[in-house]
């Protein structure tokens, strides 16, 4: 039967392609805005890659679109500006010092000591101490998609800190079931460069996590290439090819998550890269690579107008006026010699004993009236 | 100009019209620390982050020197009754401003001190309780510390000056240090209306010995890798000063092209000084090309001899092993006749506790008695220890002061995730007031340059300078941090091992076992004997 020719405004028009809409919708994410959290956990000179994996990583996110108050970063050590770096304010991502992955406009959130376990922790789960500026947090809400790279030394089931601490794979499940309880994410993405990635993702149980690792367990993640001008290896093999991807990637492309599984072969890594998407709701092939690592702008159009004050010369006289010195105002000596030597030192305030010492006076008068009797007690008073 | 090149870049938003305490403009004058300073009640701020070490000995008499790692010391207003509170909300925004570890100031690195740091503003009045000082060694300066500081000027890094100050050059030096100062100055000459100032200022040194270039001469091209090419148009003043002074009072010893637009005699830091200005607003200077790149040549070689400064100090840690050591500073006055005297504020970490009673203070042989000494001893954990001495300085002499220390051991928790790199030392302040070469009469105030303008002078005839020492870094006694994991091993071996076997022993029940039967064939030869009724083998 052929199809019915129907006009707009019809009933039949709407019906046919409101629900094949409402199904595309289904398959297109929910989020509003986006996040990213990029943490390198390794110090020392000789872990350039890891700093230069999360720059790289930084770059691409920022060059896709999700600006710097929605970026988290964390490097546990500066690797720019460390006197052993022959070229300063630079880390390069390739050996032929092709792409400076620092760049000029970098803005790190935690940095070097503040790179820790509870402070990484803190940061997913929304718990930090007031006064935290805004730089250093992630304000994000239930309709956030977050993307969370972590790359470092690793082992089966934890990842360490700055050689100092770890962090299980049991605490990581743990915090992103927080997150979720705490409607913190829409969706997350989970990617982690470190000698047995896999192992990190294994205890994830909460809703809507799709997780990629470098390496199974039992395997480990290989450097890719040193330079030997700087003379350390300057990028891990998962997260150069990753790069690779991701330059090809703009704001509008529809690539999705099947073709960033298919990065980096076992030819080219050598370790076997994994992925975990059983708890994610939509399938992979739904899901566009901008969906996490670009950013959504919803631009609403209204139709409303706003007239604005013409005069403006009168905002001026707003301001209270000020009261001028009645005799001119004097800068302070910079050092006051006379001033100085007269200074008298604050009084003290009196404290009366602490606990210790009343109690050691106390201890040492029943010794004494022990030892020598009470009736001595008439002789003192 | 001087074998060494410093760039001192100066943002100077005196029109923004903020008035002590409330309604703002944020014209010209950042609304990030304009409702900082307005929220907390602060007076005064000022913060340096600095990489490197300025070399006295070297280059002269720095501009405004700041110490390795982050300082930052405040004047509150009086009307803020808890200091510490707005200090520790302080130091956390800013932090998050500029990108640097401010957080990890609290009570621990953080001195009240009571003879320096007088403020540089207006001030009727100086309660020291008001004042704050603190100061992270360890801090790293880096492009993340540069780019919020260039997002302060009014023009950003877009036009004027600061599109010459690219990362990459800048952290190519021996020597950077950049600085934000926020204070209130008089509005005018007759000064009965208060304006606030935010100054920023950089200082970097290029070595180009070290980058291979070989010959002194410069240019603006050769140390930023670009060239002006318009101002600001904000900016009410964008001026370039090259430093012609001719030494020894010999003419025509370098060359700077293009031709200056005018030349400007100043006595900076009590000495007569001669610039080349490039003034940049003037239409005549981009006439011919749309690019400004100041080129200075040396006609004749010249000797790398630097004058040596009036003022300079130097500090080191004596000692061996890894329980006492001794923090030894050396000042040196290297004036032919006036002596004049100097404020020695050291802040020494808890973990290194200082015995006062082995403080001396030697000069030409003889000690040498301050004339005001301030100590608080520190607390472990909670305070810092804080000395600080008026020490008059004879006229060319070496003054040498010892404390002796004894070194703690900290909490295994307490240690850096790096501790055999060492724990810092803050830099000591000096402040003094330097006699001047040459006095400065009331009028040269006015015409002085921008930046020597920082350090309000009260007569001419000395100049204030603040110098500090070297840093140090000294090694505590450091665990084996591997202890832990062998400690675990071992003692949950002996365990299992003795108390195993003990629990073995006691609860297990024994009994005979009959001997086993070796061999399949014999196994199965006994079966057949037993259904025989033979006894088996």
């Amino acid at each position: 039967m052929p199809c019915p020719l129907v006009t707009q405004g019809s009933p039949g028009f709407h019906g046919i392609f409101g629900r094949q809409d409402r199904a595309e919708q289904f398959f297109r994410s929910g989020h509003t805005n986006n996040w990213a959290v990029l943490v390198c956990t390794s110090r020392f000179w000789f872990n350039y890659r890891h700093v230069a994996n999360t720059l790289s990583v930084y770059r691409s996110v920022k060059r896709l679109g999700i600006p710097d108050s929605h970026i988290v970063l964390m490097l546990a050590d500066d690797m720019a500006c460390n006197p052993r770096n022959p070229k300063p304010a630079t880390v390069f991502s390739h050996k032929n010092m092709e792409l400076n992955v620092y760049g000029d406009d970098v803005e790190v959130d935690y940095r070097s000591y503040e790179v820790t376990v509870e402070n990484f922790l803190r940061v997913l789960t929304g718990r930090i101490p007031p006064s935290t500026p805004r730089s250093k947090r992630l304000l994000s809400d239930d309709r956030s998609n977050i993307l969370i790279y972590m790359t470092g030394h690793g082992g089966n089931g934890f990842l360490k800190f700055q050689d100092s601490e770890e962090i299980t794979n049991v605490e990581l499940a743990d915090a992103f079931e927080q997150m979720w309880q705490k409607r913190r994410y829409n969706e997350l993405l989970f990617i982690i460069d470190t000698c047995q990635g896999a192992s990190m993702y294994e205890r994830f149980y909460s809703p809507n996590i799709m997780a990629l690792a470098s390496s199974q367990v039992g395997e480990d993640s290989l450097s890719h290439q040193p330079d030997l001008g700087i003379g350390v290896h300057l990028m891990d093999r998962y997260t150069f090819y990753v790069l690779e991807f991701l330059e090809e990637i703009h704001p509008a492309s529809q690539t999705n998550m099947n073709d960033l599984f298919q990065v980096c072969p076992k030819s080219l890594c050598v370790s076997t890269p994994g992925h975990r998407t059983d708890l994610f709701q939509r399938a992979p092939q739904n899901v566009l690579i901008t969906d996490f690592f670009g950013s959504v702008r919803k631009v609403e159009i209204t139709t409303e107008t706003l007239s604005l004050d013409r005069d403006v010369a009168g905002f001026e006289s707003k301001f209270p006026e000020e009261e001028l010195a009645t005799e001119p105002l004097k800068y302070a000596e910079q050092l006051p010699v006379a001033q100085i030597i007269h200074q008298k030192p604050k009084q003290k305030d009196w404290h009366p004993p602490g606990g210790f010492i009343l109690g050691l006076w106390a201890l040492i008068i029943m010794v004494f009236f022990k030892t020598y009797g009470i009736k001595h007690m008439k002789h003192v008073f | 100009s001087r074998p060494r090149s410093s760039l001192r870049v100066l943002s100077d938003a005196q029109h923004s019209g903020l008035t002590l305490p409330t309604v703002s403009h944020y014209r010209l004058f950042p609304k990030a620390l304009g409702r900082l300073v307005a929220a907390l009640g602060v007076r005064e701020l000022h913060l340096a982050l600095t990489q490197g070490f300025w070399r006295t000995r070297y280059w002269g008499q720095p501009p405004l020197q700041a110490p390795a790692g982050a300082e930052l010391w405040v004047w509150f207003q009086p009307t803020v009754t808890d200091v510490d509170k707005a200090w520790k909300e302080l130091s956390n925004i800013l932090s998050g401003i500029f990108c640097a570890s401010l957080n990890f100031i609290d009570s621990t690195n953080t001195v009240i001190p009571t003879a320096s740091f007088k403020p540089l503003g207006l001030a009727n009045g100086t309660d020291h309780h008001l004042l704050r000082y603190a100061v992270l060694p360890r801090e790293v300066v880096c492009t993340e510390n540069l780019t919020p500081w260039k997002k302060l000027l009014p023009c950003g890094s877009k036009a004027g000056l600061a599109v010459l100050l690219k990362a990459e050059r800048l952290f190519h030096s021996s020597y950077h240090s950049q600085a934000v100062h926020i204070r209130p100055i008089c509005r005018d000459a007759s000064c009965l209306a208060v304006s606030w100032e935010l100054r920023q200022t950089l200082t970097v040194v290029f070595d180009f010995f070290s980058s291979g270039q070989g010959k002194k001469d410069w240019s603006l091209f050769k140390m930023f890798s670009r060239t002006l090419t318009d101002t600001c148009p904000l900016a009410s003043q964008s001026k370039v000063y090259v430093d012609i002074s001719p030494k020894n009072k010999e003419k025509e010893l370098l060359e700077v092209s293009p031709a200056p637009t005018s030349v400007h005699e100043a006595i900076v830091q009590g000495d007569k000084k001669t610039y080349a200005v490039y003034d940049l607003l003037s239409p005549s200077l981009f006439n011919t090309s749309r690019s400004l790149n100041v080129q200075l040549k040396w006609k004749r070689p010249q000797d790398t001899e630097m004058p040596i400064p009036t003022l300079h100090a130097q500090r080191y840690v004596g000692g061996y092993g890894l329980q006492t050591g001794e923090i030894c500073t050396l000042i040196y006055n290297t004036h032919p006749y006036r002596a004049f005297p100097v404020i020695l504020l050291e802040t020494v970490p808890w973990y290194l506790r200082l015995y006062v009673h082995t403080l001396t203070i030697i000069t030409k042989g003889k000690e040498n008695k301050p004339s005001y000494i301030h100590y608080q001893p520190a607390q472990d954990r909670r305070r810092p220890h804080l000395l600080e001495m008026l020490i008059q300085l004879p006229a060319n002499s070496v003054t040498k002061i010892t404390i002796q220390f004894e070194r703690a051991l900290l909490k295994w928790t307490e240690y850096p995730p790096d501790p055999n790199h060492g724990f810092y030392v803050g830099s000591s302040v000096l402040s003094a007031l330097v006699p001047s070469v040459t006095a400065m009469k009331d009028m040269d105030v006015e015409q002085s340059p921008l930046f020597a303008s920082l350090f309000p002078s009260s007569d001419g005839s000395s100049y204030f300078v603040r110098l500090y020492t070297e840093p140090l870094l000294v090694n505590l006694p450091t665990p084996d941090f591997s202890m832990p994991y062998n400690v675990i091993c071992l003692t949950c071996t002996v365990v299992a091992v003795c108390y195993g076997s003990f629990y073995n022993l006691l609860t297990r029940t024994f009994h005979v076992e009959e001997p086993s039967r070796g061999g399949l064939a014999k196994r199965l030869a006994n079966v057949i004997r037993k259904l025989r009724g033979v006894p088996p083998l």
